[in-house]
């Protein structure tokens, strides 16, 4: 599990986190929500140590994450960042083998235990058939998807995703969320996920944290935290929530009053 | 057919050395180029022509081979190294100043008189590698940002020295009353001396750069998904760039202060060795070494060639070829996407 305690960056004199605590449990996902600029990324960022933290720390098992080097970290939290650019001539299986990279040598030699482990990354999100192909010639589901199974290739128990249905389609997202919600239930990792969408964090996420202005401003289950006060509050913006007709989730709709 | 790329490249290399022994003032057929060998090997003596020609191959041909081939190899195995680290088709060696810097060091040496010995020859190298050197810390300390050191920022660095070393190595030149004429052949990349001194001296510079550069190839591989990404996939990011950096940085300076200023071979070569084998850095930065050398190798036997017995500048040959090459390089890649 992931214990985030009392998490404060800025970027010079502004602060773009303040005091962020959050507890993500294995087994479950942890959707972190929040309007445009609240820190999401800042906090992805942060807790896997490529930004620099004023205060706070980041535990897993009595570890202290951040005082580790790069190395060991990379063995205990793996990162799914969005898909902005890829370098396109790299295969699909070079991309994810480099997932092995925190139990490789400088060389980066690959031992055949870790091309099994890249194949059964590669498996889990569905890739297998990609691996020959260069990643420059995928779609931004399928690159997604590969940046998935490189962080699977790190077998760490924790992953931490940057809104990675941001640019997918209404397919790739619905069968994006479901991998990672096997992910979490049959393998037991600790996911906190940043999401835009709010009806994806209600019908994928265990628990929602909602962080506005670098603050979290209420944790719970979907229930308890996708309600209208809180969600009107947090992006300006007049909301309906409703219950799905057919199903046990929740639909957040933009007021139009 | 994991190793086909090596013997391609390395072929190529071995038909640029023969090119190169034979081709000169003097020609040397290949048949007899063959029969030294084999006398070399056997301890016979020879006949004339062949003794003179072992002379020529012994005490002027390979020294030059030697220097050119080290050069060479610098440079495409820094280009690689410096396109991987700044992720950047454009960079090259002398992206991040070492080209001006060494300039300014040679030029500064050339306006005093040195006695025409072994020191006074060696000055101007050794002042263009302090040069080279000089302005890869001082453009890296301009482009540090607390503990990062950002790419962005070391690139405009890079630029804004060299546009300064570039005017002051200008100025100094137009003020001078000496000799200009070794300047500039120096500048323009053909300031070959003779014997084996000068490929002593680069030697252990050489072997220091391109051995950790060799060993940085799963790197570079990293570096190329962003630097958060490298550093989330557990590479110490910061302390690989600066060893990367360094590294190439000093084979640069080693080339440069005895070759002069060679462009396009660091740009060329690595982007023709990606488009015919691939990203991967661990293959890329060695194909690049080979390949630079043997590229540098043709180009000198054309500039020793064209206009004998005077020589060319051999910068002007790989300007001359490079450009036009690359340009057409850049239009075939365009539809592709690999930069």
């Amino acid at each position: 599990m992931l214990r985030i305690e009392n998490l404060s960056v800025s970027y010079g004199p502004r602060h773009v986190l303040g005091n962020v605590s959050l507890e993500v449990n294995s087994g479950e996902v942890l959707a972190l929500i929040g309007p445009n600029g609240a820190g999401k990324s800042t906090l992805v960022r942060a807790v896997s140590g490529v930004v620099a933290v004023q205060s706070g720390k980041v535990r897993t098992n009595g570890n202290d994450l951040l005082s580790l080097p790069p190395m060991q970290r990379a063995r205990f939290l793996a990162v799914v960042p969005q898909v902005v650019s890829m370098p396109p001539a790299f295969t699909v299986w070079e991309t994810v083998l480099l997932g092995r990279t925190p139990y490789l040598n400088f060389l980066g030699q690959v031992s055949v235990r870790d091309e099994e482990v890249a194949r059964l990354a590669l498996a889990k999100v569905d890739a297998l058939d990609l691996a020959e192909r260069r990643v420059g010639e995928l779609s931004g589901g399928e690159q997604q998807r590969v940046l998935l199974a490189r962080a699977l290739a790190q077998a760490t128990p924790i992953l931490l995703l940057d809104e990675p249905t941001t640019n997918l389609d209404l397919h790739y997202q619905v069968s994006f969320m479901e991998i990672v919600r096997t992910l979490a239930h049959t393998d037991g990792l600790a996911v906190l996920i940043a999401l835009h969408d709010l009806n994806l964090a209600a019908r994928y996420a265990n628990r929602v944290a909602l962080l506005v202005a670098g603050k979290i401003k209420a944790v719970g289950t979907p229930r308890q935290v996708l309600t209208p006060e809180l969600i009107s509050a947090a992006y300006h913006l007049p909301v309906q929530v409703v219950s799905h007709p057919f199903e046990d989730v929740l639909l957040v709709l933009p007021d139009n009053h | 057919m994991r190793h086909l790329p090596y013997l391609w490249t390395l072929l190529f290399l071995t038909l640029a050395v023969i090119f190169s022994i034979a081709i000169g003032s003097v020609f040397i057929p290949p048949a007899d180029l063959g029969r030294i060998l084999v006398g070399w090997l056997t301890g016979a003596k020879f006949p004339e022509p062949l003794k003179t020609f072992a002379f020529i191959i012994a005490s002027i041909r390979l020294p030059r081979i030697a220097l050119v081939l080290l050069t060479g190899a610098a440079l495409g195995g820094s280009g690689a190294a410096y396109q991987g680290l700044f992720r950047n088709p454009l960079a090259d060696p002398y992206l991040i100043g070492v080209a001006s810097g060494a300039g300014l060091g040679a030029v500064l040496t050339m306006s005093v008189k040195w006695p025409y010995s072994f020191w006074g020859l060696m000055a101007v190298p050794a002042a263009a590698f302090v040069g080279a050197l000089l302005t890869v810390f001082l453009v890296y300390a301009l482009a540090r940002l607390g503990k990062t050191v950002p790419t962005t920022n070391l690139i405009l660095a890079g630029v804004a020295f060299s546009s300064f070393a570039t005017a002051l190595t200008s100025f100094l030149m137009l003020r001078s009353t000496g000799e200009l004429r070794r300047a500039i052949s120096w500048l323009l990349g053909g300031a070959s001396q003779a014997g084996w001194g000068p490929v002593l001296t680069v030697l252990p510079y050489l072997a220091i750069g391109l051995g950790i550069l060799l060993l940085s190839g799963h790197a570079l591989n990293l570096l190329q998904f962003g630097d958060d990404q490298a550093q989330q996939l557990g590479l110490n990011v910061t302390r690989t760039r600066t060893l990367i950096l360094l590294a190439a940085s000093l084979a640069t300076a080693a080339a440069v202060s005895f070759s002069g200023i060679i462009g396009f071979i660091g740009l060329i070569v690595p982007h023709v060795m990606r488009l015919w084998f691939g990203a991967d850095y661990r293959r890329l930065l060695l194909l690049s070494i080979i390949g630079g050398a043997g590229v540098l190798l043709l180009a000198d036997v054309i500039a020793r060639s064209v206009m004998a017995p005077q020589e060319l500048p051999v910068g002007i040959v790989t300007a001359l070829a490079g450009a036009p090459f690359f340009l057409w390089v850049l239009r075939r890649a365009k539809n592709q996407g690999y930069w």
